[in-house]
C-alpha cells in the first residue's frame, strides 16, 4: 500500500465505493435469491456478516503461518466451518428463517464476497484492520439487501416487514417476489447506482 | 418417464440460473460470446456430473453411517475443489484441445454455487443415486441453455444503443430479468 489508510477509510469504502453488490457484483447469488421479503434479506445479510467477520479474524490471525499454496484450500475450510455455525444457529433459534432461506444459508460457503476479501485483504492486513474492513463490507451487503428486500416486499406484497404499508386499493405486482422481479429490481438499481456516481464526480 | 419429467424440470422449468440464482457469477462473467458460453457449460456439466456422484456416494457411505452429516458443508465443499482441481489435471493430459477450450474456466467452477447447489438440493430432495445423476445432467443442460442464450442476445446488444448508465451489468441484469420472465412461461408444465 502506497499511503496508510485511515480506519475510518477503510469501513466506509465497503458502504459505498467499493460495495460488494454494487460496485464489484459479488455475492449476487443471495443478493438476487432471498430478497423476496426485507426481513428475509435482512437475516442473509447478518449470516453472510458473521461468517465473514469470524473467518477474517481466524485468517487474519494465522495470515504468516499458512502457507501460500494452500491458503484457498484453507480459507474454504475455515469459512465452511463458520457457515455450519450459522446454519445449527439459526435452524435452533429461527427455524423459520431457516427454512425460508433453505439451502441459500449453507451456498454463504462459495460467496464470492467472502473468499475475496479473506484473499484481497484480510490474508496481508493485520487483524483490526482486517476486521474494520469486514465489517464495512458486510454491513454495505446488508444494506443492499434490506433496499432490494424492501423494494420488492412493497411492491410485491404491499407490506415491508411484515407490516402492511399499501391499502386495499394496491393490487400487489407478484412479478416482483417472483425470480424476474429480482433480476429487474437489482437492474434498475445498479443504473440508479451508475447514476448517482456520475452525478457525484460532475458535481 | 420420472426421470425425463426430473431433467426436463432441473433444465427447464426449474432452470438453475434463472429461478434458483445459482451461478449468477459466470452467466454475468462468462456469457459476452456464445463459443467461450458454449465451453463453459460444458465444463460447468461436466464437472457437475462427477461432483454428483462422489458427493452422493459420501454422503450416503461415509456421512450417513457415521452420523456425521453436521461436516456436510464442509466435506462437499473440500471435495468439490480438490476434484475440480483433478479434472483440471487430468483433462491436461488426456487431452490437448478439451483443456484448451475449458481449461481457464475450470478454477471458476470450484466457487461456483451451481456445483454445490447441485449437491445440496439432491440431499435436501433425498435423491437415490440414479436420480441425482439425472438430476446433474439436467442442472448442466440448464445451465449451458441460459449462458448460451444470454450470450447470444449480449452479442447483438453490444451493437445496441443502450442508455449511458444501463451499460454493462444493469443492461444484463434486466435482460436476465425478461429471460426469467419468458422461463416462468414453462411453469404450468409440470
Amino acid at each position: 500500500m502506497a499511503k496508510p489508510v485511515s480506519l475510518k477509510a477503510e469501513f466506509v469504502k465497503g458502504l459505498w465505493n467499493e460495495n460488494p453488490v454494487m460496485a464489484s457484483l459479488l455475492g449476487l447469488c443471495p443478493t438476487l435469491a432471498v430478497t423476496n421479503a426485507a426481513v428475509n434479506g435482512l437475516a442473509m445479510g447478518l449470516a453472510t456478516t458473521f461468517v465473514l467477520l469470524t473467518s477474517t479474524l481466524m485468517i487474519s490471525t494465522m495470515r504468516n503461518l499458512v502457507p501460500h499454496q494452500v491458503r484457498i484450500a484453507g480459507y474454504i475450510v475455515i469459512i465452511a466451518t463458520f457457515v455450519t455455525v450459522a446454519d445449527r444457529f439459526l435452524a435452533a433459534f429461527f427455524p423459520e428463517i431457516s427454512a425460508t432461506l433453505g439451502p441459500y444459508i449453507p451456498l454463504i460457503v462459495v460467496n464470492c464476497l467472502i473468499l475475496g476479501r479473506q484473499e484481497a485483504f484480510s490474508s496481508r492486513n493485520p487483524v483490526g484492520r482486517s476486521l474494520v474492513d469486514s465489517l464495512g463490507m458486510g454491513l454495505g451487503f446488508i444494506m443492499v439487501l434490506i433496499v432490494l428486500g424492501s423494494i420488492r416486499e412493497i411492491l410485491g406484497s404491499g407490506s415491508i416487514f411484515g407490516v402492511t404499508v399499501l391499502g386495499d386499493w394496491f393490487s400487489p405486482w407478484m412479478v416482483m417476489i417472483l425470480p424476474p422481479g429480482a433480476f429487474l429490481t437489482l437492474g434498475i438499481l445498479i443504473a440508479l447506482v451508475n447514476w448517482i456516481n456520475s452525478r457525484r464526480i460532475a458535481a | 418417464m420420472t426421470y425425463f419429467l426430473l431433467f426436463f424440470s432441473a433444465a427447464i422449468v426449474n432452470n438453475f440460473v434463472l429461478s434458483y440464482f445459482l451461478g449468477i457469477c459466470p452467466f454475468v462473467g462468462v456469457s459476452k460470446k456464445i463459443s467461450s458460453a458454449v465451453s463453459m457449460g460444458m465444463a460447468v456439466t461436466f464437472v457437475m456430473l462427477i461432483s454428483a456422484v462422489v458427493t452422493w456416494l459420501i454422503y450416503h457411505m461415509i456421512l450417513v453411517p457415521f452420523h456425521v452429516e453436521i461436516l456436510e458443508y464442509v466435506s462437499f465443499i473440500l471435495v468439490i475443489a480438490s476434484l475440480v482441481q483433478l479434472v483440471e489435471m487430468f483433462i491436461r493430459k488426456v487431452s490437448k484441445p478439451l483443456y484448451d477450450t475449458l481449461g481457464i474456466y475450470l478454477p471458476l467452477i470450484t466457487t461456483n454455487c451451481a456445483i454445490l447447489g447441485l449437491a445440496l438440493f439432491s440431499v435436501l430432495r433425498e435423491y437415490a443415486f440414479l436420480e441425482s445423476v439425472v438430476f446433474a445432467l439436467g442442472a448442466g443442460a440448464g445451465f449451458t441453455l441460459a449462458l448460451v442464450i444470454m450470450a447470444g442476445i449480449r452479442e447483438e446488444l453490444a451493437l445496441a444503443p443502450v442508455p449511458r448508465h444501463f451499460q454493462g451489468a444493469g443492461i444484463t441484469m434486466i435482460v436476465a430479468g425478461a429471460l426469467a420472465l419468458a422461463f416462468m412461461g414453462f411453469a404450468g408444465m409440470i
